[in-house]
């Protein structure tokens, strides 16, 4: 390896030395240091010999087909709530922005309303629809004949509560994010779209979404996660789901911590692989703002290997 | 091709434009000179509809722009008409605004596919002849962001060419750019006027307005201060006030 100085030219004395000096003491890091490795043992020693935690409990119970069925229901009511409201939220977003002043308040009023009761009231809401509503039928408004005719009570089963609880309030959610993205957009984008002509219509098809999608996706894989744990509130309308499936098997074996704690490692799990998609997505998505893509964990540390390869050679 | 007649604009209570009267003809080269503030922008936008005006006429080619006459009355145009005489008119930004979500070559071909329904072939060679024409032949799949300034207008300019619009609007096109580049995108400008292209320009270039421009305005206030051909104007302004700026500038 030959040396060069700054100027580009090889020195024949090779590089300058490298600066040796006494590096300032922090005796402030070394004492915060103690007292986090002091109180991260006691948390881990606490956790190993507290019987109550009864590790061989969760050991026994975390691939149970019950507790596995209650996982599967979980990222099912994850799934569909969130293309619920992904869906909700763009139609939610573009009638906010229109020029017509009814359709963008009506988008107003749902925001409104869904954002401001909790998703738990809607879903006791939805779960005993049929108390207000004991049949729905579609037909001609203000009384005119229907066609369809239904049960409240078969129609709007527990799962169907749950998605509509879910999905409607995250529609509100999504709904404001998709504006931000919407808004974010630089003025000139639609100026430059309009000047060659193009409608509303295709200006936001073509150029304002677009680039709306690198401002949506993060937030939206944020959501993603909040949703996942969100799902749990159905626990209250008898769906089991993860928690309900582990509060059937507590409430029958009183073994309450445990499972609790085969719970929540799953939601751990679970999050921590939606954690990592999502880091990944936003990547893609933030391809074009900035020249320099920052390299992923993995590239950095095949990275930092070589960087110290070279210096040993040195 | 464009006429105004004592053409208003407010922005809330600030009165932008007072009473703008001008006339361009065909193959005219027009410069709008002026300190910031003055109007001039906010006029060259109104010309395509981007700000409605408040009271005067202003017309395109005969019709008037956001509005329909018949039997004395003026009719709003619909927004797909509105969008129909926009295609028509080409205009550049100070700030380019480029799509960067698309290649150069996709900005161009663009709104020729979605606007005029134009046969994709037939576009792309269009496109790829104008983005030789600028001298950008090989920044063909190039992105926005991989472009310098003086590239990226050169872009929009083959972009708002494309449309084969009967009159061309620039809005400062070299005041982003570093000087070293103006050179570039002015060149390409000389060519179209060259060409008979009826352009109005706003700009602070006075050598261009010099050699190229046909006539030049100079805006103050929201005002006509001066109109002439450039020789007079920048060497021997009538007006007090085109004295003091044209002092300030040259």
């Amino acid at each position: 390896m030959s040396s060069q100085d700054a100027t580009g030219t090889p020195t024949p004395a090779g590089r300058p030395e490298d600066i040796k000096a006494v590096p300032v003491r922090h005796p402030g890091r070394w004492i915060s240091a103690a007292i986090v490795v002091v109180l991260v043992a006691t948390l881990v020693r606490s956790v190993a010999i507290n019987p109550n935690f009864g590790w061989g409990v969760v050991g026994q119970y975390f691939f149970s087909s019950r507790v596995l069925n209650g996982l599967a229901v979980t990222l099912e009511l994850t799934a569909i709530a969130m293309v619920v409201g992904i869906v909700l939220g763009v139609l939610l977003a573009v009638m906010r922005l229109s020029p017509n002043p009814l359709v963008a308040s009506a988008s107003w009023a749902y925001i409104w309303f869904f954002r401001g009761t909790p998703v738990l009231v809607q879903l006791l809401f939805w779960n005993f629809f049929s108390a207000l509503y004991p049949t729905i039928s579609l037909g001609v408004p203000f009384g005119g004949p229907g066609f369809i005719h239904a049960n409240a009570n078969s129609l709007i089963t527990p799962f169907a509560a749950a998605i509509l609880g879910l999905g409607l309030n995250e529609g509100a959610y999504m709904a404001e994010i998709v504006r931000a993205g919407i808004i974010s957009v630089n003025e000139g984008q639609t100026e430059a779209a309009q000047s060659l002509g193009m409608t509303r219509l295709q200006t936001m098809r073509r150029i304002v979404l677009p680039q709306a999608m690198r401002v949506i996706i993060p937030p939206t894989g944020n959501e993603t996660i909040s949703m996942l744990k969100t799902t749990s509130l159905v626990s209250v309308i008898a769906y089991a789901e993860l928690l309900y499936s582990v509060q059937l098997i507590y409430s029958a074996n009183y073994r309450t911590i445990p499972l609790l704690l085969v719970a929540s490692i799953w939601y751990l799990i679970v999050t921590t692989v939606l954690s990592i998609g999502q880091y990944y997505i936003e990547r893609y998505y933030g391809r074009g703002a900035s020249r320099n893509v920052r390299l992923t964990p993995m590239q950095r540390l095949r990275q930092g290997l070589l960087i110290r390869h070279d210096k040993g050679a040195l | 091709m464009v006429s105004a007649e004592g053409v208003r604009k407010r922005f809330l209570r600030h009165e932008v434009l007072k009473g703008i009267t001008l006339e361009v003809q065909r193959s005219e080269v027009m410069c709008l000179l002026g300190p910031s503030g003055s109007g001039k922008s906010t006029f060259l936008r109104c010309i395509n509809h981007l700000e409605t005006i408040d009271a005067g006429r202003l017309s395109v080619d005969g019709e008037l722009v956001g509005y329909r006459e018949s039997a004395g009355k003026l009719h709003e145009l619909r927004e797909s008409e509105i969008a129909g005489k926009r295609a028509e008119i080409g205009m550049v930004f100070q700030h380019f605004n480029l799509f960067p979500h698309m290649t150069a070559l996709e900005n161009v071909i663009e709104a020729p596919i979605r606007v005029q329904k134009v046969d994709k072939s037939e576009v792309l060679q269009r496109a790829t002849e104008l983005l030789e024409r600028v001298g950008l032949a090989d920044k063909v799949g190039g992105y926005p962001a991989q472009l310098s300034g003086g590239q990226q207008q050169r872009v929009a300019i083959a972009r708002a060419l494309a449309m084969k619009p009967k009159l061309m609007l620039f809005d400062e096109p070299t005041s982003a750019l570093d000087p070293e580049l103006v050179g570039d995108v002015l060149d390409v400008m000389r060519q179209l006027a060259a060409d008979g292209m009826t352009m109005i320009v706003v700009t602070h270039e006075m050598g261009f307005a010099r050699e190229v421009g046909d006539t030049l305005v100079f805006m103050d206030d929201g005002v006509v201060v001066e109109t002439g051909s450039p020789r007079e104007v920048l060497s021997a302004p009538r007006h007090e006030r085109t004295k003091t700026f044209l002092a300030k500038v040259l």
